[in-house]
Formats: C-alpha cells, sequence, structure tokens
C-alpha cells in the first residue's frame, strides 16, 4: 500500500502508543456498550447451543440479553426486552440488551428477512425458557420443596402457597448457567403474559428526541483522526495519478493513503478531511461499462443466464397452456434499481492495535463483517471484533459495512483510530443497489373463468454459495473479497393460489449493473409486485371482483379470515368504477401475500387518485390487514406496518436509480427524491393477535404488497396497467387508455 | 481564530482555522452536542436542523461565522429527558421514531412552525415538514406528534 502520510503523523501515531498504553479509552457510554468496549471483556461464551451464549444475571438480580439481532431502528431491541423479561419473569427495567458484539453476542445470522423476533427472539426466548427452568429446579432444591409448587415474580422464587424465597440474584446471580439450551424447555403459558402482547414504549425513544442517544456517527475514540474516500469518477476507472499538493495547505490535514484505486484523506479534524477530499487532484482512466440506461431491459434480457431454478412446480403448466380454446393471458413486468437512502450516510471508527482491530459499526451483521473484515486485511477473525452501534435506518445491506471496512483499513494503515463519514453522495452513490428484475408471464383461462396453468419467470442477478455484499474497499483496493450476492431474491416468486399447474422459474443472471445487495423485502418486493399485478390482470380478464377472484382461488382458512377482515376495514368493494368524470378519478386495488408461502400473512387496499392531464399518481390511504401469529408489542408492530406502507409508497412512485455509462448520477435528494409529508398516505391497520402461536416478522411482508395494490388501484382508477416500477406520470401518461 | 457563540443559552467559545467550517460541525466537534445530525450537507434532507434566533436553520449549510451574535438552540437546548419539551414529550407520546436519525430535524423544525402558528392544521404541519425526510416513514406519528404538542402547549 502507498502510504503518504506526513512524518508528523507517524510520530503522532507512536506518542499515541506510548501515551494510551493499552486501555482503550471511550468518550460516551450508553446501554453497556461503553463498558463492553472499555473493559477488557472477560471471557464470555458466545455459543447459540448455551444459555450463557444469551443471558447473564449478575448480583442484583440484573439481566443482560445478548442479542446477536440489532435494533438497526424497527425497535425490536424493546421487542427483545419484553421477550426475555417475560419469560424470566422480571420487570422490564432489569434487563439490557447488549447487541451485535462478536466478542459477547452469539451469531444469530445476519439482521435481515423479517427474523430478528422470530427467529433470533425464540432463541433468546427459549435461553431464557432453560434458564427459568433451570432456576426453578434449583430453588426447589434449595428451599426444600417440590419445583411444581413455586411460583416466579420479578425474578424471585416463591412457594405457590407463600413462604420463603429466594432471588435469581440468590441463585445465580453473577455466575454462569452452564447450561446446553434445551430446545423443549418449557415455555410460559402466553395466557400468563403480562409484557408480551403489550404496546410497551419504546426504551430509545426519549434520549432520541432529547438529543443524548448515541448513533454511531456521535460515537468517538480518543485520538481519533478523520478520514473520507475519495471515489472514481467512474464505477470501475483506474486511479492514473493524484496529488494532495492543494490539501497540505489546510490546516489539520494529515495525509491520503492509495491502494490501487482506493484513496482516502485524512485530517484531525472533521472539517479538514472534508475540506481535504475536496482539494485533491486525481486522473482516472475513462470507463464507461455500464449499460445504457434507457434500454436497460433490453440489456438485461441478452445477459447470459448461469442456470436456470424451478421455484414452484405444480402440475404440468406447459401442456396446459396448449389446451384448446384456453385463452392466453401474458404480460411482463419490470421493477427498478433503487438505493437504500438512509438518512445518515453511513459511518463507522476501527482501531488496529497489538495486532488486534475493533471496529466499531451501524452493521446489520457483525460476525459477517468480522470475517469479511478478515478476509480483506488478511487477519485470523478472531483478532476482529465488530461491535454494533445504532445508526441511521439502513432497510437492509446499505452502505455500513463498507464504511467499516473503510475504517478497517484505515485504521490498519496508519495506526491510529479512524472515523470514516461517508458523504451523501458516497452513500446514494455506491451502497450496493437493489438489482433490476425482470419478469414475465403467462396464464391460461379456461371455461367459465377458472385459471388452467400460471408461469412465472424472473430475470434476476445469480446467487452465489455464500451471502455477502463485497466489501466494497476491498473491490477498489483489490483485496481480498467475497463473490457479490443479491440476498435471498427467489423467494415469493412462488405463488399461494390454488391454481391445478403452476411453474415458477428464475433465470440466474451472469451480471448485474452495480454491486447487488439486499434492499428491504428483497426480491419478494419484486416478486409479490409481479406476481400480485398478474393475479389482477387475470380477475380483470374473467370479469371478476379481484379480491373475490383471490378468495376463490385460496383454499387457506388464514388466508382467507384475513382477506375476510380486510374487505372489511376498508369496506370493499365500495369502489368508484371506471367511467368518472374529470381530470382526477379515483380508484382502489388490493393485493395480498403469506410471505415465502409459511409466514405473515398480509392484505392491503390502496386507494388512489390519477390526474390523467398529468400523470401525477397520489396514494390517498392504506388499509392492511396484518397476520404475524403472536404480537410482541402491538405498537412497534404498527410502527413498522406504517413504515413499510410508506417508505415502499416511494419506492414505488419515486425511486429510480439514475445512471450514466460511467456512474451513477443520482447522488442525492435532489435526483433521487423520495415521498415528502404532503404525498404520505394515511394508514389504517387491523391486526390479527394469535398469543398461542408462533411469532413471525414484520419487518418487511408489508412492504411485498404495496407496489401491486398501488398498480392495481391505478387500473381500478384508468384502466391503464402500470407494469414498471417506479410509476412515473410519464409512464402513467403512455399507459391511460387513448380516448 | 476564537468565536464567541451563544449555543442554548450559555456562552460557548471555541477555536476554528475555518470560519467557513458549517456550524454543524462546530455544535457536533466542538461543543459535543448530537442533537443536529449529518444526513446530506446539501440542506435538502433537515436532520441537521437547528434554530438561530428563533428560526430553523440547515446548520450543514451555514458557515459557524455566521451564527455570531445569534442565539442558537439545539434539540438539547429544548428539553431533556427528565424535563422535556411538549413537542418532545409529544414525540414520546405518540412512539413517533423508528430509527430516529431524522428526528432532530423534525421537532427542531416543529418548533420553528408552532412560533408562528401555534394552532397549525394537519396540512399545514405536513406542508410546514415537506423539505425534511424520513425514510422509515414515520411521517404519519410525527405530524400526530406535532398536532398534539400543539394543543398541549395552550
Amino acid at each position: 500500500m502507498t502510504t503518504h502520510i506526513s512524518r508528523q503523523l507517524a510520530s503522532e501515531s507512536r506518542r499515541k502508543f506510548l501515551r494510551t498504553g493499552s486501555a482503550l479509552v471511550v468518550t460516551f457510554s450508553i446501554g453497556g456498550i461503553g463498558e463492553a468496549a472499555a473493559q477488557a471483556a472477560p471471557p464470555k461464551t458466545v455459543a447459540a447451543d448455551q444459555v450463557d451464549g444469551f443471558l447473564a444475571i449478575d448480583a442484583k438480580g440484573n439481566v443482560t440479553v445478548y442479542s446477536g439481532k440489532v435494533d438497526l431502528g424497527t425497535g425490536v431491541r424493546t421487542a427483545l426486552t419484553q421477550i426475555a423479561a417475560e419469560e424470566l419473569s422480571v420487570p422490564l427495567a432489569r434487563v439490557t440488551v447488549i447487541q451485535g458484539d462478536t466478542l459477547l453476542t452469539p451469531d444469530q445470522g445476519i439482521t435481515f428477512a423479517s427474523l430478528s423476533i422470530q427467529v433470533g427472539g425464540m432463541q433468546i426466548r427459549q435461553a431464557a425458557a432453560t434458564a427459568r427452568d433451570a432456576l426453578l429446579g434449583q430453588a426447589a432444591t434449595t428451599l426444600g420443596v417440590a419445583k411444581d409448587t413455586l411460583t416466579i415474580s420479578k425474578g424471585t422464587v416463591t412457594p405457590k402457597s407463600g413462604g420463603k424465597s429466594v432471588s435469581y440474584a440468590q441463585l445465580v446471580g453473577g455466575r454462569d448457567f452452564q447450561l446446553k439450551l434445551d430446545p423443549k424447555a418449557p415455555l410460559k403459558d402466553p395466557k400468563d403474559y403480562t409484557i408480551v402482547g403489550q404496546p410497551i414504549a419504546r426504551l430509545d425513544i426519549p434520549d432520541k428526541v432529547t438529543g443524548r442517544f448515541t448513533y454511531m456517527h456521535d460515537f468517538k475514540v480518543k485520538g481519533m483522526i478523520h478520514a473520507r474516500v475519495i471515489r472514481p469518477r467512474a464505477m470501475k476507472a483506474t486511479l492514473q495519478a493524484w496529488n494532495d499538493f492543494d490539501c497540505r495547505k489546510i490546516p489539520g490535514y494529515i495525509g491520503a493513503i492509495r491502494k490501487g484505486n482506493y484513496l482516502a484523506v485524512l485530517g484531525r479534524s472533521e472539517w479538514a478531511a472534508i475540506k481535504a477530499s475536496k482539494a485533491v487532484e486525481t486522473t482516472w482512466s475513462d470507463w464507461q461499462g455500464l449499460p445504457d440506461k434507457a434500454a436497460l431491459w433490453e440489456w438485461l434480457r441478452k445477459v447470459k443466464i448461469n442456470k436456470d431454478e424451478e421455484l414452484q412446480k405444480i402440475g404440468n403448466s406447459a401442456e396446459t397452456m396448449k389446451t384448446p380454446h384456453a385463452k392466453i393471458v401474458s404480460a411482463s413486468y419490470n421493477f427498478a434499481i433503487h438505493t437504500h437512502g438512509s438518512i445518515g450516510p453511513s459511518c463507522a471508527v476501527a482501531e488496529y492495535k497489538d495486532g488486534k482491530l475493533t471496529c466499531w459499526s451501524a452493521s446489520q451483521q457483525t460476525h459477517l463483517l468480522r470475517k469479511q473484515i478478515a478476509n480483506m486485511l488478511g487477519m485470523p477473525p478472531g483478532d476482529v471484533r465488530c461491535i454494533y452501534i445504532d445508526g441511521s435506518g439502513c432497510y437492509g445491506r446499505n452502505g455500513h459495512e463498507d464504511a467499516a471496512a473503510d475504517a478497517a483499513l484505515l485504521a490498519k494503515e496508519t495506526g491510529l483510530p479512524v472515523r470514516v463519514q461517508w458523504m451523501r453522495q458516497d452513500e446514494h452513490g455506491w451502497d450496493p443497489k437493489g438489482p433490476p428484475t425482470l419478469y414475465d408471464y403467462r396464464a391460461a383461462i379456461g371455461d367459465k373463468g377458472i385459471v388452467l396453468a400460471w408461469e412465472s419467470e424472473v430475470f434476476a442477478p445469480d446467487r452465489p454459495k455464500d451471502i455477502a455484499v463485497t466489501l466494497l474497499p476491498a473491490e477498489l483496493a483489490g483485496l481480498p473479497r467475497e463473490d457479490p450476492h443479491p440476498g435471498n431474491i427467489h423467494q415469493s416468486l412462488a405463488i399461494p393460489y390454488t391454481i391445478p399447474n403452476i411453474k415458477a422459474t428464475a433465470h440466474w443472471l451472469a451480471e448485474t449493473p452495480f454491486r447487488p445487495s439486499w434492499i428491504r423485502t428483497p426480491g419478494r418486493m419484486q416478486n409479490t409486485f409481479a406476481n400480485e399485478s398478474f393475479v389482477d390482470e387475470l380477475a380483470a380478464a374473467v370479469g371478476m371482483d379481484p379480491l373475490d377472484f383471490r378468495l376463490r382461488n385460496l383454499n387457506d382458512p388464514r388466508g382467507v379470515e384475513l382477506l375476510q377482515r380486510l374487505a372489511k376495514l376498508a369496506n370493499w368493494p365500495s369502489r368508484t368504477g371506471r367511467v368518472q368524470a374529470g381530470d382526477v378519478v379515483k380508484g382502489r386495488g388490493v393485493s395480498y401475500v403469506n410471505y415465502e408461502l409459511v409466514r405473515t400473512y398480509v392484505g392491503v387496499v390502496a386507494d388512489v387518485e390519477v390526474d390523467k392531464k398529468t400523470g401525477k399518481v397520489a396514494v390517498k390511504k392504506f388499509y392492511v390487514a396484518h397476520d404475524c401469529g403472536q404480537i410482541i408489542n402491538p405498537d412497534g408492530l404498527k410502527n413498522q406496518i406504517e413504515g413499510n406502507v410508506v417508505q415502499t409508497t416511494s419506492r414505488t412512485l419515486l425511486e429510480e436509480l439514475q445512471f450514466d455509462r460511467a456512474k451513477v448520477t443520482s447522488v442525492d435528494w435532489k435526483t433521487y427524491p423520495i415521498l415528502k409529508f404532503p404525498d404520505v398516505p394515511d394508514v389504517a391497520i387491523d391486526l390479527i393477535d394469535r398469543p398461542a402461536e408462533k411469532p413471525w416478522g414484520a419487518g418487511e411482508p408489508t412492504a411485498a404488497v404495496v407496489p401491486s395494490a398501488i398498480a392495481n388501484a391505478i387500473f381500478d382508477a384508468t384502466g391503464a396497467r402500470l407494469r414498471s416500477v417506479p410509476f412515473t406520470p410519464e409512464k402513467v401518461l403512455a399507459a391511460l387508455p387513448k380516448a | 481564530m476564537k468565536l464567541a457563540l451563544n449555543v442554548n443559552g450559555k456562552a460557548a467559545s471555541i477555536v476554528v482555522d475555518d470560519p467557513e467550517m458549517p456550524l454543524l460541525y462546530a455544535l457536533r466537534n466542538d461543543l459535543g452536542l448530537h442533537g443536529p445530525l449529518f444526513g446530506c450537507g446539501l440542506g435538502q434532507c433537515g436532520s441537521c436542523t437547528v434554530l438561530v434566533d428563533g428560526k430553523a436553520v440547515r446548520s450543514c449549510s451555514v458557515p459557524v461565522s455566521s451564527a455570531v451574535g445569534r442565539k442558537v438552540v439545539t434539540l438539547e437546548g429544548l428539553g431533556t429527558p427528565a424535563k422535556p419539551h411538549p413537542l418532545q414529550q409529544a414525540f414520546i407520546d405518540e412512539q413517533a421514531v423508528q430509527c430516529g436519525y431524522c428526528i432532530n430535524g423534525m421537532i427542531m423544525q416543529a418548533a420553528a412552525l408552532l412560533q408562528t402558528n401555534s394552532k397549525p392544521s394537519e396540512q399545514q404541519i405536513r406542508a410546514a415538514l415537506a423539505e425534511n425526510l424520513c425514510r422509515c416513514g414515520t411521517h404519519l406519528r410525527i405530524v400526530r406528534a406535532v398536532k398534539r404538542a400543539s394543543e398541549a402547549m395552550t
């Protein structure tokens, strides 16, 4: 690596080592992270099959939960606190959750795919149940009574008949459980719940609304310097020459680090680093390898297919399509490239000391990030510690991990703690993207309007064996890295309907224009948009009410109940019909998903207004019926559902990555606009709570049905079928039936 | 160079080598205030909003020197968790936060609104917050919180 750091910095680095010794000084304290970072942490198991992996009870009876799943702004920290407090029968205030620290928390997988409660929370619940059962047994011995005569309240075990009691603190306080997590440990009866199922106020909100919360962006390490990364002029341009002559005039400028096509400038202050990033001079090769955006879908159709995969196969659709007199309906859909659009650009801090690296970031995947950073830097994973700190919402794998890798690379190179803050154009221009997807559909309709066969095909980027988004600095610096993986975007192409012949096929493409990643409801949103638009097209083709059509083709009592509740909530049909006077016409559309066919059920009705003169679509209201099984926190759930509706309305109406042949050109909020307050739809929600069932995820499923509901509503209002997201005024005008 | 500021009712003196440095960096890095957050540096999103002489200002886009002789109020200056401002209390009551990164801007912009229009309609609130961006989709709760605060501030 070419390093251009002033001599001053080198000596400063040496002095720093002498001065600070081994103790890492952090200037903040929040929810245990500060302490965890500041102390030489005692050895603690992170094994996911051990109770001690997830839980600790200290001498005062306070409970610490170690969660590999992290909040990301969803409120799941509060929900996990509820789950643990409930199962252990301790007050909420006695539970603290430590999140996403590779030294302390088990690897519970990436915080994605709406699995934090469904999988992560249930591991924690089972660990708590195991602990509870063991504590009861221990209390029985201590008190000399039978286990089944005992009851627990506020962390104290007492015979139901009264008498001498013993507390958790007395039983285990400060010591390890040394217990294997028992997947069969008896769970508390939901009938006895007092905390789970309650709309407990989120624990982070008072600090967040008063400026006391510590975001990743606020985190500081003593002696920390600031870096800004200089982006290539084109996505894959080669850095041919650079100089920092003008940077050297900037007070506080330290130097630059260059490795391959990776270039970063360093400053003693944040402003010095920012000014240096503008002052540094670079010459890049002329790279023009991106497809022509105006012909993106034609380009995509020509990309080499690595392999085909059958995602659903029922009956024989190919033969059925040949049925004499069957009516064949076909349609193609596409879904634009989206950026995550976090309001706070990614930020991370890293420190390299004594051969070990510590990296703080808002990563949704600290365990995976550790492996990736270790791979990039050629370090043993055990020498890398990744710690989560809440950041700006990421909605998938945005730039957080890349910023973390930036900081890690620069910290290792300089020997100083480095803070990397991406600028707005970094986040919009260089976060990995939700890839473009394209669909072809066909159906055969027989006599009496019965759908005989359904075929769907998706063209989407291929998925390597291991799930990971390539680290950007590794790519730019030419360091070891993982193959790009777009996430589990095959999910939800399979349909929940009882059509006798179904074939759903994925064509996995060898190429996609931008580093692919998962962004909220990855694949499921795009696939459900196409599925539920085509269902609507079929309903129209047979002249049926679209909600009745879905009910007729649904053989799932839970789904049927949901749609009936939705119909009631939305007062369906009360449709306006197509013949409306004036330029602004109203319509309503319905959509339905049984997420990945195995979990959360969501049905929505969208009410829209379309201005036929301008092509502008206004989404006025969404009605949502939602069944995710057992509800942990109904208000937190509603917050998630509302967020899903609003964010996805934005994605559906407005969002589309802009690019030329060299680079992303939508690099701020003017060039990549999102929905603003005046255009936000109202949301009415009917939560179906099933306390006796398993809890399923809710961070994504509602988003899956939003684009199709809007498309179907536009059709209802105008007769125009929007098959390409986003539904811009130009596309609406082009699709309007010619009068 | 030394600049004398007045932030959250207190005199604060900072040393800067560039008076053109945006106010945001002085507040966050020199004064350790974490209410205002860096969102875009372009004045497009609002997450850095503070009040300068009572007016909502994008602190990422004004030089620190422009704040000399004026009264700067940040989210921290409105209230504390123990003694929240009615707007802060209303955001808690409505649970009007997801990731919360934009919330500083929402509250500061709303504070400016309520100074000129103490009883805004829902439509007026939406219009006043139109240039404050939220990505989580917390808008409906934010509007309800501002409405609730306006009612509490009679």
